[in-house]
């Protein structure tokens, strides 16, 4: 048996960039202290928008820009329950998780019944042949410009600090003099464009098509990534990363039978398992963003 | 220059009229968003409404079939809704459900033997105790290390779903078709149908028996109260001596079983054996039957009534009307999102003041 090295940190790289793309933008949103649970169903509707629009126009490019508008009414749909309107988070979240999904199936029933369609225009990889280097726009933007831009903004910047003012203390920030809400719909704006571009990298750039089950829980293992970073980036990407060279590395020795007695579905959980493990250890040092799942009322 | 701009201003006290009237705005609102998708799918939204709501209704047969489909739901809104009661925000009933049909499938398929008598107590018990376990563990966390349960009861739904499909594809892959379906359960196993001609089983009963008990202890006794003063106000709760972790703990336990019997229930009353979509998403529409029906025994009871009409309803639209059944499932997360935003403008009144 033998491993492809180069085919490995490939399938890696592949695996990690919608995770990636969508857990910074689940981060950025906890920063100011929301969950949003919403990013299952927005990763979905930013594929499925994404591919369908792209296949209207035979532009992938297009379909990339209407898979943001998605993300940005996603997030502003959000705001509007939780920011403005105060609702709990996570019925919130749910509830726009399970009216995404449902749209998007059926939408596409509707349009495409039983067929398989596919993409005429789809990205393809740059630097064809390259080996290792050759991988899709997605992915380098998402490990040399979205992370490092992202880490940057949140050390570095008064966005940065007032995303982190609001997460942590609503009576600080008002006295400071910065807007909550405003900052809070910020956030999730931006954020869950990200999650949106994650999930459309799926259908724009890896398959050129769209199945009903093409997120099959890749936010719920964000969510978890998060927590697993405990909010900062470089970690959350680590966390990506590792998740996806085990998934990788599954692929591979199912075919080399080296694991063959190991259940994929064991190495799926693992994720989920490793993050509940990790705060059952250090959960009472773990700190969440102070204001995690709390509503703004000016006093 | 003064312009005039919408203002936000709380209400002092909400008049009687407002949460009918804000509900029925929701309805409505629910209702007309519900009618465009059905519109440019190129169907007729008044005769597809008439499917949903109003002919599911009109035979005895699919009567029965909108009792089948509520069952799972009464069994999930009831967990959800007495976790949330309590103020421990269980989000994790479906993969307590899943965990519940797990167990009952491992009852049914090694014990297939037994009588009737001896099964179905035994089936449902296995289902209560699966959820049980499976909600165990982060109500546990909760009372130990207090970690926030939201993500951890979530984040045991995928995992409970790759423990199905990890049976399914390994061991209990079924042994004469070769299908991911487990073996069937053992004939004891089945539950009793209600009335002849329908499918709807024994499991409605134990569903209406949990729904009554449930209004009873939360309405009737010392305990519901505390439960509830639990979630309404911790602080104060725990300042009159009511030990608030120790009570969620325990609810939340209640909660899985209560779940775990739904696995239970659809298992030996439905399929008879574990199939990958035995929960059907079940654990997360009981987050919308809990939330809808206000926490309320009898609230969850006439969502799930509600919502088990549409799915009837929509599946047999999509038969008729070329709509796919998703719409039920669309209408359903509309009507929450829908009554959440009527809620709390309900707290609001809008007032048009002048900004200079």
């Amino acid at each position: 048996m033998s491993i492809n090295l180069i085919a490995l940190i490939s399938a890696m790289l592949v695996i990690a960039t919608p995770l990636v793309w969508a857990a910074v933008g689940e981060l950025v949103i906890e920063k100011t202290g929301i969950l949003n649970l919403g990013i299952e169903g927005t990763m979905v509707a930013g594929a499925f928008v994404g591919f369908v629009v792209a296949d209207l126009t035979g532009s992938p490019w297009i379909g990339l820009l209407a898979a943001v508008g998605a993300g940005v009414l996603a997030g502003l749909l959000m705001g509007l329950l939780t920011v403005t309107l105060g609702q709990n988070q996570h019925v919130s979240g749910l509830g726009i998780t399970l009216l995404l999904i449902a749209l998007c199936e059926f939408t596409f029933r509707v349009r495409y019944g039983g067929e398989r369609p596919r993409l005429a225009q789809k990205f393809h990889p740059l630097l064809d042949g390259a080996g290792i280097l050759e991988q899709h726009w997605m992915t380098y933007v998402a490990f040399l410009v979205l992370a490092p831009a992202t880490w940057w903004v949140l050390r570095s910047t008064g966005t940065g600090y007032r995303l982190h003012a609001v997460g942590e203390s609503f009576d600080a920030a008002e006295v400071a003099g910065i807007p909550v809400n405003t900052t809070r719909y910020l956030a999730l704006v931006v954020g869950s464009a990200m999650m949106a571009v994650g999930g459309s990298f799926l259908t724009l750039s890896v398959l050129g098509t769209y199945t009903l089950d093409i997120i099959n829980g890749r936010g719920w293992v964000c969510i978890a990534l998060v927590i697993f970073g405990t909010w900062r980036v470089w970690r959350v990407v680590a966390g990506a990363l590792l998740f996806a060279v085990t998934d990788a590395l599954q692929l591979q020795l199912a075919i080399t039978d080296l694991f063959s007695g190991v259940p994929r579905e064991l190495m799926l959980a693992l994720p989920y398992l490793v993050v509940i493990a990790a705060l059952a250890i250090w959960g009472r040092s773990v700190h969440y963003p102070s204001q995690y799942l709390k509503a703004y009322r000016r006093g | 220059m003064a312009r005039s701009l919408p203002h936000l201003v709380l209400r002092g006290q909400q008049p009687r009229w407002l949460t009918p009237v804000a509900m029925a705005a929701a309805v409505l609102f629910t209702v007309v968003l519900t009618a465009i998708p059905i519109r440019l799918a190129g169907a007729n939204p008044v005769a597809a409404f008439e499917r949903y709501l109003v002919r599911p209704l009109s035979s005895q047969t699919s009567i029965f079939e909108v009792l089948l489909t509520a069952t799972p739901l009464v069994f999930t809104g009831l967990a959800v809704a007495i976790a949330f009661r309590a103020g421990y925000w269980n989000i994790g009933a479906e993969g307590q459900f899943l965990i519940g049909a797990v167990c009952v499938t491992w009852v049914g398929t090694t014990f297939t033997g037994l009588p009737a008598l001896v099964a179905i107590p035994l089936g449902f018990v296995a289902g209560a105790v699966g959820g049980l376990a499976w909600a165990f563990i982060p109500a546990w966390l909760k009372r130990r290390a207090g970690i926030d349960e939201v993500v951890t009861t979530l984040l045991l739904n995928p995992v409970a779903l790759l423990v199905v499909q990890g049976l399914l594809n390994g061991p209990w892959r079924n042994s004469s078709t070769g299908f991911t379906d487990s073996d069937r359960l053992g004939a004891g196993y089945d539950l009793p149908l209600l009335f002849s001609g329908s499918r709807a089983h024994l499991g409605l009963v134990l569903a209406l028996v949990l729904l009554i008990a449930t209004w009873w202890v939360m309405s009737r006794t010392p305990l519901g109260l505390r439960i509830t003063s639990s979630g309404l106000a911790p602080k104060t709760a725990e300042f009159s001596g009511i030990p608030v972790k120790r009570l969620q703990f325990r609810v939340a336990l209640v909660s899985g079983a209560v779940a775990g019997l739904g696995g239970a229930s659809q298992v030996m009353g439905v399929q008879h054996q574990l199939t990958q979509g035995i929960s059907n998403g079940y654990g997360y529409t009981g987050v919308i039957v809990a939330t809808l029906g206000g926490l309320s025994a009898l609230g969850v009871l006439l969502v799930a009534l509600l919502l088990g009409d549409i799915a009837v309803g929509a599946q047999n639209a999509s038969l008729v009307l070329q709509l796919p059944p998703q719409l039920g499932q669309v209408f359903g997360a509309l009507l929450l999102l829908s009554v959440l935003a009527a809620l709390s403008w309900r707290r609001y009144r809008i007032v048009w003041r002048r900004t200079p």
